[in-house]
């Protein structure tokens, strides 16, 4: 019996032996042949998404070039016409629905110790609402307020749930073709922000070894992401601390949980005018317009809204309102203190 | 008849090898059994001396203390004298050993009990009082938040009476903790998050004080670090306590089977004592074995009985108080997150998001509200059921009904803000009555909750408090009963012996 199975054993060990070069040769064979179907497929896959990568970024390029080089010089020129469809259905309800924010210091908030009832948002943003309702509808508290989250202004009036935004909302090129612009009323960029005994001096060398603060999803911290990428921001600055709101930074910053916050100027200004202690650093290093935010296609309204910026810039309304709200922390010598030139399309 | 007591001394065990062959000689010698052994050799078998008779001394000392009293034993059961002086000592033995064996069991589910009542169901109660007052503390400085810069002197009071509750909760809970247990790190951390939590809103009043929405940030900001690590930490706490709660009415529960085992024999033990008796001397009654067999019923009887009702007053206990205090307590609590994020709803004004489709995105406030209030219908619909009389009833009926009402306004509220009515909004939520707010409906929830939550406790302790009560004097009673018992044993097969001499 042991004999028998120990020669089975050995007899099949022999065949396989047998057959064990000739498989070895088989599968050697479907290997390379595996290999040479391959390799050439596998290689022009990647030539071909580079190759596409890269048609994209210089279409993406092109088209900017071609359409939309400075997002902030698109807004149709200003009418005062109120004949339009959309105007019309605005006088027909009798009051203009903004969206806004409630909680940027000095451009859209609600007092809490304000107890007039009737003006409870206040800042650079209302008055400018309120500014346009005054034009449109003759009376200037003619406006509902919705509050809205940034992530939502796009949203909001695309589903017409508001007529306009006018929430520190930056024109840029993507946005445009969601919504409409009116010429830009605000020019700002993003800027650094930290306490005045820090040795942070702004958007440079001197953010070596600090932990940076940005708001999720923001344009501050995609900028922060792609130069710290392409080595314009010091490699060695910690830019992983982002919060859901611009103004959680601040609360980072003076619980010391993190040594700067980068945001637009005009809002890291309203951050600087709720805690004494910090400042702006060092100049803005982008240029940011904020618009007032319309439907696509709300032609008549969009140009009504750049007659009223011209009208409010000229009758110095404009101005007194930058005084009574931003001055204080962006200083009367800032490139932001003065309304923006606009150029139509 | 003669049989049975024989068996006690087990023929041909090779422990006591020589046994049959010596059967009269009742005080065997050593030498004696030397000899016997090597002479019988082939019979003997395996003990170990046999090749050894040069060293006689060593085999007597191996063996005396236990094998020479089986000798004695093995000659006494062949005469009547020394099987009844057997059987009286076996039977006072399990007698003893019944009595002890319940006292034993007794006592310790008798304070498996006690601890329930007065231990590990305060401290459950305790670890649930740190949980509400965390999250109470957290409604009360959003509502007074949304006051505005001066918040009113009841929320301020409300605020930091639970602060206070907390932190002398946390000290109980802490001197009740084994040292290195997770209780005691959970504990540890709360001891830290507490003072810390406490800076953030101090800061958030600050601010508001001076109109800075900042205060609404540090608001939202000491409200995460309350619901993403307090809250979590104190229902954890609370988790452990319900677990060491359970743990004692699992030991104080199960049925003592090796008492109730022990005194069936230790009676049939009697029983079969006395019918041989009567076969042997055709007398019906022997006085102390009769006394010995009442005694011994009585234990059993009361062990069996005692240990019932206890357990079915545990049972209720547990049925309808600890349960009910579960269900009521997490309700209480999806209440107060639910009104805490109702607040913050307001507070943040739109500050948060959070995706809840691919299409639909809601406050990410009034999203945890909504999971809140589910939270709260299922809990408080689960306390309904298992509320067993109209006195528990009635107050979780009620604070559904304020529940329903509270889902209406909310609704109005949000409408309202929605459409760009801050200030409707807020009045339909902390205003005063004549705004019909929602802070009304709240109040009225967690007020009727409290009231349903004293019930249960109440209930709780009486019941428990029965179950305990049937086992007091349990073991005691046990112990003097077996040992009247034992001595009745005793004596009745004494009275036997001396007939004897």
């Amino acid at each position: 019996m042991k004999g028998g199975m120990a020669m089975t054993a050995r007899r099949l060990r022999a065949s396989l032996k047998g057959w064990g070069g000739v498989g070895a040769m088989a599968l050697a064979l479907v290997v390379t042949a595996v290999f040479a179907l391959l390799l050439p497929l596998s290689s022009a896959r990647g030539d071909g998404s580079t190759g596409t990568g890269g048609q994209g970024v210089g279409q993406g390029i092109q088209a900017r070039a071609d359409t939309c080089t400075d997002p902030q010089d698109q807004s149709p020129s200003p009418s005062s016409d109120d004949s339009g469809e959309t105007i019309t259905a605005i006088k027909q309800r009798g009051y203009l629905s903004v969206g806004v924010d409630q909680n940027s210091y000095r451009w859209g908030y609600r007092d809490p110790n304000n107890t007039a009832k009737s003006s409870d948002l206040e800042g650079f943003d209302i008055d400018l609402a309120h500014e346009i309702a005054k034009e449109i509808l003759g009376d200037p508290s003619a406006v509902r307020f919705h509050a809205i989250p940034t992530n939502q202004r796009i949203p909001a009036i695309k589903s017409g749930q508001v007529d306009m935004v006018v929430r520190t909302m930056t024109i840029t090129c993507s946005r445009l073709k969601d919504v409409a612009f009116s010429a830009p009323y605000f020019l700002t960029g993003q800027q650094v922000l930290a306490p005045k005994t820090s040795g942070i001096k702004g958007y440079d060398e001197t953010l070596a070894g600090k932990r940076i603060c940005s708001a999720a999803g923001s344009t501050a911290y995609d900028k922060l992401s792609a130069d710290k990428k392409a080595g314009a921001l010091t490699a060695s600055a910690d830019i992983t601390t982002t919060v859901p709101n611009q103004l959680d930074c601040l609360v980072r910053l003076q619980l010391g949980q993190v040594d700067a916050v980068v945001t637009d100027g005009a809002l890291a200004a309203s951050q600087a005018a709720q805690d004494p202690t910090v400042e702006l650093k060092g100049k803005t290093f982008t240029d940011d317009y904020y618009g007032v935010a319309m439907k696509l296609g709300a032609d008549d309204l969009v140009r009504r809204v750049n007659q009223v910026l011209v009208d409010y810039r000229k009758s110095g309304g404009w101005q007194a309102s930058y005084t009574k709200w931003l001055s204080a922390t962006l200083k009367a010598d800032s490139p932001s203190a003065t309304p923006p030139t606009a150029h139509y399309k | 008849m003669t049989q049975p007591p024989k068996g006690t001394a087990p023929p041909g065990q090779p422990a006591t090898p020589t046994m049959p062959a010596v059967p009269p000689q009742s005080g065997a010698t050593a030498a004696q059994y030397g000899a016997t052994a090597t002479a019988t050799a082939p019979r003997s078998g395996p003990p170990s001396p046999p090749g050894r008779p040069a060293t006689p001394d060593t085999a007597p000392a191996r063996r005396t203390a236990w094998a020479e009293g089986v000798d004695r034993l093995r000659a006494a059961a062949t005469t009547e004298p020394g099987r009844l002086r057997l059987i009286g000592a076996v039977l006072a033995l399990l007698v003893v050993a019944f009595g002890a064996v319940t006292a034993w069991q007794m006592t310790e589910r008798s304070s498996a009990a006690d601890d329930v009542l007065h231990s590990s169901q305060p401290l459950s109660a305790g670890a649930a009082d740190i949980y509400r007052s965390l999250a109470d503390a957290n409604t009360a400085a959003s509502s007074g938040f949304l006051a505005g810069g001066q918040e009113s002197a009841d929320t301020r009071d409300r605020y930091e009476k639970d602060i206070r509750t907390a932190a002398q909760g946390l000290i109980t809970a802490a001197a009740n903790s084994d040292p290195g247990s997770p209780s005691t790190d959970t504990i540890a951390k709360l001891n830290k998050l507490l003072p810390e939590y406490k800076g953030l809103i101090e800061r958030a009043r600050a601010n508001n004080r001076q109109g800075y929405p900042l205060g609404g940030a540090y608001l939202r900001y000491a409200n995460e670090k309350m619901q993403q690590q307090m809250l979590p930490a104190a229902e954890d706490l609370y988790k452990r306590e319900n677990a060491r709660l359970s743990a004692d009415y699992a030991d104080a529960k199960p049925y003592p089977w090796a008492a109730i085992g022990l005194g069936v024999l230790a009676l049939g033990g009697l029983f079969w004592a006395q019918r041989r008796h009567y076969h042997r001397t055709n007398r019906v009654l022997n006085q102390g074995l009769v006394a010995a067999t009442a005694a011994s019923a009585v234990v059993l009887l009361w062990l069996v009985v005692g240990h019932s009702v206890a357990r079915a007053g545990l049972n209720s206990s547990y049925d309808h108080g600890v349960r009910s205090l579960n269900v009521l307590h997490d309700a209480r609590i999806a209440s107060l997150k639910a009104r805490g994020n109702e607040n913050l709803t307001l507070v943040s004004r739109g500050a948060e998001t959070k995706q809840v489709s691919t299409t639909q995105v809601m406050d990410l406030y009034d999203y945890d509200f909504q999971q809140d209030m589910k939270t709260l219908t299922k809990g408080l619909a689960l306390a309904e059921g298992i509320a067993d009389d109209t006195a528990g009833k009635k107050p979780v009926e009620a604070a559904t009904a304020n529940m329903k009402v509270w889902k209406s306004r909310h609704q109005e509220a949000r409408t309202a803000d929605d459409s760009g009515d801050y200030q409707g909004a807020l009045n339909k939520v902390i205003g005063s009555a004549a705004d019909k707010p929602t802070g009304e409906c709240f109040d009225g929830v967690d007020t009727n909750l409290a009231a349903a939550l004293t019930h249960e406790e109440s209930e709780f302790k009486q019941a428990a408090g029965n179950g305990r009560d049937a086992m007091s004097g349990l073991p005691a009673g046990a112990a003097v009963l077996a040992v009247l018992a034992a001595a009745g044993a005793l004596l009745g097969i004494g009275r036997r012996l001396s007939e004897y001499r």
